[in-house]
């Protein structure tokens, strides 16, 4: 119950910031005949066999969220630089829904404009991940980064909230959907209410950290990690996060500080930091005010003492 | 001739509150440090102990607080803390020139504890700052992160929780060090474990020449 509940408001608030209007960006105009359909409900068509003209209810799989596809990172891509050429005709054949779709690697992989984003390194990482070792080549990368609707939020969002909001609707869209989840699996989708109940404040670790911080292995050189280890080997201990040295920084929030420190300066990361973390937030200002009050304290003390004593 | 005159100052009630109140903050002390400064390298105690400890402390120092604040309205204990304006200034010198000059004279302490007096000028400014301040709003906040639900998100440009964290922090450490002068100046009388005695057994001893 509780973790339908958690899904639900991780659906909403998803949901929510996600259908904001795309504001200035447009798709491009090769799209149009292909949006005529695949944005409605319903689809009226002329049929063949009855030589009548039918309406009947568009295939929710295949309706499009514009506005939310032109904000994505493939917002400007044509329909048919990934769906086969074929699809400018209507009606489609049915055969081309069997013909493999481009996978990420074949425009990403050994292009040196993407050198940045290392494609290579997250594909050899996501490759020693559970669900590539459970599931194969199965698995697609679009399991979890629906091309249509893809952003790079981890690397362009300030707000920690809209990264790991993000984030988590990834994992969240398999782990809370039994019909999603037994795409990949025979059982039915984990009870994460449950199997979390160990951890302290559990609705405000889910909102504010991503799934990836305990389930993956942290790699500097990648900007978010691919490889999800086996549950297993989840990340329990509360320090590695709660200390000064926490994890989180080379992880969470890695972009966001940087971002914050080129351009706004260390001064505002530290007055507008948005996160506090126990233990993992110190700061040298309080900590040096903190120190000298507690040693003038004691010095007191201690001269008072000494005094008393010399003087009985 | 000296003789000594006890004085009954510590009914058993307060002195069970003073008891768990004392208990509850040392280990809030030494929990709350162990979570601010935690470090891998370094533990004073696992953290998820730390977190559970300091919860339930928390909330058995929050009880006995309002525990008191009851005890003392059925009680004339409240009366101890009544602070008058006029001439506190007065007062205040007086007790500070006794605690930095006077004591090291032999000379008397200018508000010395008797029946109608628990507490000197400058205990009842802390008490009243500690107990009426520092202590609430150390259950407030504290209550504020316990269920994170209860904050306001964003305070302008601030997380609440930021804010909130930094408030119970800051109002702890000053409450750590309100508890080493308080134990300081506990030791401070003919004989150093004497308070220590009374809040224990409740009485005080006074010299009567």
């Amino acid at each position: 119950m509780r973790s339908s509940l958690l899904s639900l408001v991780i659906l909403f608030q998803f949901c929510f910031v996600q259908t904001l209007p795309a504001q200035e960006k447009q798709i491009a105009p090769e799209n149009d005949q292909c949006i005529k359909c695949h944005t409605h409900q319903t689809i009226t068509f002329e049929n063949t066999l009855t030589k009548r003209e039918d309406k009947r209810l568009m295939n929710p799989l295949y309706i499009l969220d514009k506005n939310h596809f032109a904000q994505g990172v493939h917002g400007r891509f044509k329909c048919t630089d990934c769906h086969p050429a074929e699809y400018s005709h209507y009606p489609h054949k049915a055969e081309l829904k069997l013909e493999p779709l481009s996978t990420c690697l074949d425009c990403h992989g050994g292009d040196a404009r993407y050198a940045s984003f290392q494609f290579e390194k997250i594909d050899e990482e996501f490759q020693k991940s559970v669900h590539f070792q459970k599931s194969g080549e199965s698995f697609t990368c679009s399991k979890c980064h629906d091309q249509h609707y893809y952003q790079a939020k981890s690397r362009n969002s300030t707000e920690v909230g809209d990264i790991v909001l993000f984030s988590n609707q990834m994992c969240m869209s398999c782990h809370s959907n039994n019909n999603k989840f037994q795409l990949i699996s025979d059982s039915l989708k984990p009870a994460l209410a449950q199997i979390h109940e160990w951890l302290p404040n559990q609705e405000l670790h889910f909102k504010n950290i991503r799934c990836i911080e305990c389930h993956t292995q942290v790699v500097d050189s990648l900007s978010v990690s691919h490889n999800i280890m086996p549950k297993e080997k989840a990340l329990k201990n509360c320090v590695e996060c709660h200390s000064k040295n926490s994890m989180l920084e080379a992880s969470l929030y890695k972009y966001k500080n940087l971002q914050g420190r080129s351009q706004k300066g260390k001064l505002h990361t530290i007055i507008a930091n948005k996160a506090y973390v126990i233990g993992a937030y110190q700061n040298n200002l309080l900590n040096s005010v903190s120190i000298i009050l507690f040693l003038v304290v004691l010095t007191g003390i201690l001269i008072h003492l000494i005094a008393r004593i010399v003087k009985k | 001739m000296t003789h000594v005159h006890k004085i009954y100052l510590y009914p058993l009630w307060l002195r069970i509150w003073h008891a768990i109140n004392a208990l509850g903050i040392l280990i809030l002390i030494t929990t709350g440090i162990t979570m601010q400064y935690s470090n891998p390298a370094f533990k004073l105690m696992n953290f998820e102990l730390a977190v559970n400890l300091h919860n339930i402390s928390g909330i058995a120092v929050s009880v006995s607080y309002f525990l008191f604040i009851i005890g003392n309205r059925l009680t004339h204990n409240h009366t101890y803390y009544r602070l008058k304006l006029k001439g506190l200034y007065t007062k205040l010198t007086l007790q500070i020139v006794y605690y930095t000059y006077g004591i090291f004279k032999n000379q008397s302490p200018p508000f010395p504890i008797s029946e109608k007096r628990k507490f000197n000028p400058m205990q009842k400014v802390a008490y009243l700052i500690v107990m009426y301040l520092f202590v609430p709003g150390l259950i407030l906040t504290g209550l504020g992160l316990l269920f994170p639900e209860l904050i306001l998100e964003n305070i302008y440009q601030l997380s609440g929780i930021f804010l909130t964290a930094i408030l119970h922090a800051s109002l702890g450490f000053l409450t750590s060090i309100f508890l080493i002068i308080h134990l300081y100046v506990a030791s401070i009388g003919k004989y150093p474990l004497n308070n220590f005695r009374s809040i224990v057994n409740g009485y005080h001893d006074t010299n009567i020449h």
